[in-house]
């Protein structure tokens, strides 16, 4: 790590926290001017008095200029003592509860999506053109069309409701029975792979052949290598870039909220879901919790790939911000 | 989640390497010495899954639009009319449209309740249409938004490079920060339960803009980001250099000289950015913070589907398979376009 990779890394990481303040600011704002969305109102009850609002916007701080609120806010979700203002419970314990349900699927959709996208990825590269591949390719792209939560929906009542094979969705913990937490997350798992495995595999087949046709590929050829060795050594590895890239950036927007729709849909109750169900009472407190938490994960995924590229490539480092 | 020319920034995708000018010279279409604009027209022409394909989705689109006349002449009923108490005539028998359980009744394959009728008694087949008619709308002007702001916010970056280019760069990487989904949920209930009041416009929360906008907004950055690397190379060749040199105006530079340069990343763009946007719209719907009911749209039809999933599964698999069919044949037929125009782009945005 020498000292020009090392001001990349730091800049890297400065950009990153002014565009979490940013979005923190914005999400603030976004709950704070709508009209209708003044959240004394909404505690007070069906129909509030005049002095029941005004005691809640006392207690709660809502009298107090914006910027007063948005600092006090910010020092509530570091502190872990944010308070929701629909259900009074702690935002820090609730996402802490559902974070294990959200990261149980992320890891295992990210570890199946990559393998099947790796198998029939290097599978359709190789019969490039064949029926088979044509085969593939319809099937990648009709994963990429399908709305998740509608074969998420379609799994549970099929699969689960009628056939009975799998749990009619929900969660069991991993430590309370690791078979049961297993067959509650394949539906998910698979649901949320689809669309994923459609992508990558369609982006790792043209890189596959795209780098069949380097220079070095015909080199290794030439020096008498195994075909078998070629593709390995020289071909996949090099073509694997991309999709590992892609794989850093998604697999932090997965923990990130893009399960939101997977964990409703099979009621996971992870943080996704609880982000949507708070959405729905326009409850402040947890939903600037749970987008913060995304954005950093998204955010950081985002640096850890470019700091990863500038450690490979120089070019990038010199490019600095203008890399991106 | 990537740009689509991460690796590539700065590189337009139209300048052709020796192995693509190679293959290419080989084309007889290419011999003729046609356009660039010409040229992909006859390789599209040649492309007949992806051809097929943009012809299914105008039919997709036709019908839609006119489902105001399935409704009147076919049907004879509104999208949004309830048929709880009536009855319909199933092989000459009169049966109830939601029987005493609430089970809706399935397809009669008749004009009336072709499709069958949701827990409400409205007609299935007439909101499909009515409910397509709004989905494929938000779509295309989402999309044909995110392009007209992602081409400007880029082109200036690009461009004048510098502090506009900061401040463009800076915005697009919030936006990329935040959770799509996420941020469209919390944008659009917000909205839909207040609506947007912005001095002379005012938007109702049960707009369609609202769901349009969002969904604008969001896509920007994929369209922003490349537009700007092909502007920070474009700006540095000769023939911008001569208009310079002329004495053109920068900002007619911009939009003259450089613009129709990234004309092909636009058309690449846009079929795929109308797919994702179509699914964007379904997701924020199925979650409640798109096209509010009783107005439909696909997305807000499979919501309501699925909570009658148990009694009437048709409910849910209809608008899902409309969705899937619209969505599969925009981007079979982008991918289409891509090859024709472009073969080396990589396009990926993410719903």
């Amino acid at each position: 790590m020498n000292s020009a990779m090392a001001r990349f890394a730091v800049r890297r990481l400065l950009s990153m926290l002014l565009v979490l303040f940013a979005v923190s600011v914005l999400v603030f704002l976004i709950f704070n001017v709508m009209p209708n969305g003044d959240p004394a109102v909404r505690m007070a009850g069906k129909i509030p008095t005049e002095t029941q609002v005004e005691a809640i916007r006392e207690e709660w701080g809502f009298d107090e200029p914006l910027y007063v609120q948005y600092v006090r806010t910010m020092e509530q979700l570091f502190s872990g003592e944010m308070i929701s203002y629909a259900t009074r419970q702690n935002v820090s314990e609730e996402i802490w509860k559902g974070l294990p349900r959200t990261l149980s699927l992320a890891v295992g959709a990210a570890l199946i999506w990559m393998a099947f996208a790796i198998a029939l990825g290097l599978y359709s590269a190789l019969r490039a053109g064949r029926l088979s591949d044509r085969f593939l390719t319809v099937l990648a792209l009709i994963g990429i069309s399908m709305p998740v939560f509608w074969i998420g929906a379609l799994m549970v009542y099929y699969l689960g409701y009628k056939a009975g094979i799998f749990p009619n969705g929900g969660y069991v913990e991993f430590t309370v029975n690791p078979l049961e937490w297993l067959w509650h997350l394949v539906l998910p798992w698979t649901a949320l792979s689809i669309l994923f495995i459609g992508f990558y595999s369609r982006v790792l087949r043209s890189d596959i052949l795209e780098t069949m046709g380097e220079d070095y590929v015909r080199t290794a050829r030439a020096k008498g290598l195994s075909e078998r060795r070629v593709l390995l050594k020289h071909v996949l590895r090099n073509s694997l870039i991309p999709i590992v890239t892609l794989w850093g950036l998604d697999f932090g927007a997965v923990i990130g909220g893009a399960a939101i729709l997977t964990e409703t849909v099979f009621d996971l109750q992870g943080v996704g879901q609880y982000a949507a169900e708070s959405i729905k009472g326009l409850d402040l407190p947890p939903i600037m919790a749970v987008t913060m938490f995304g954005a950093f994960f998204i955010v950081t995924f985002n640096a850890l790939v470019d700091i990863a590229y500038a450690a490979l490539d120089p070019r990038i480092r010199l490019e600095g911000r203008s890399s991106r | 989640m990537v740009p689509p020319s991460r690796d590539e920034a700065g590189s337009a995708g139209t300048e052709f390497t020796l192995d693509s000018s190679e293959q290419l010279s080989r084309d007889p279409a290419e011999r003729a010495g046609l356009g660039p604009w010409r040229l992909t027209g006859r390789r599209l022409r040649r492309d007949k899954v992806a051809l097929v394909s943009g012809v299914v989705f105008l039919l997709l689109l036709a019908s839609c639009l006119a489902a105001p006349l399935w409704a009147e002449h076919v049907a004879e009923t509104t999208p949004e009319e309830n048929h709880l108490s009536d009855q319909v005539l199933v092989d000459g028998k009169p049966t109830d449209v939601v029987d005493t359980l609430g089970k809706p009744i399935g397809p009669t394959w008749n004009g009336h309740f072709f499709l069958g009728a949701d827990g409400n008694g409205r007609d299935i087949m007439v909101r499909l249409l009515y409910g397509g008619r709004n989905s494929l709308l938000i779509g295309l002007v989402a999309a044909l938004g995110t392009i007209a702001m992602g081409l400007v916010l880029g082109l200036l970056a690009g461009y004048y490079r510098g502090r506009a280019d900061s401040v463009i760069s800076w915005a697009m990487d919030v936006i990329w920060a935040f959770p799509v989904i996420l941020l469209g949920v919390a944008l659009g209930t917000a909205l839909a339960l207040g609506g947007l009041d912005l001095g002379p416009i005012t938007i109702q929360g049960d707009s369609l803009a609202i769901p349009i906008l969002i969904i604008a907004i969001i896509y920007i950055p994929y369209l922003a980001r490349p537009v700007r690397g092909q502007a920070l190379a474009l700006r540095e060749r000769e023939f911008v250099e001569a208009a310079r040199a002329q004495g053109m105006g920068s900002l007619r530079i911009a939009f003259t000289e450089v613009l129709p340069n990234v004309a092909s990343t636009l058309v690449v763009f846009l079929p795929l950015l109308v797919a994702n946007a179509i699914l964007l719209e379904a997701s924020l719907s199925f979650l409640g913070a798109g096209v509010q009911p009783p107005a439909a749209s696909w997305g807000t039809m499979i919501a309501e589907g699925v909570e009658r999933i148990a009694t009437a599964p048709h409910l849910t698999i209809v608008p899902g398979l409309m969705l899937t069919l619209s969505v599969l044949s925009l981007n079979v037929f982008g991918e289409g376009v891509r090859d024709a125009l472009d073969p080396r782009a990589r396009v990926r945005i993410e719903h």
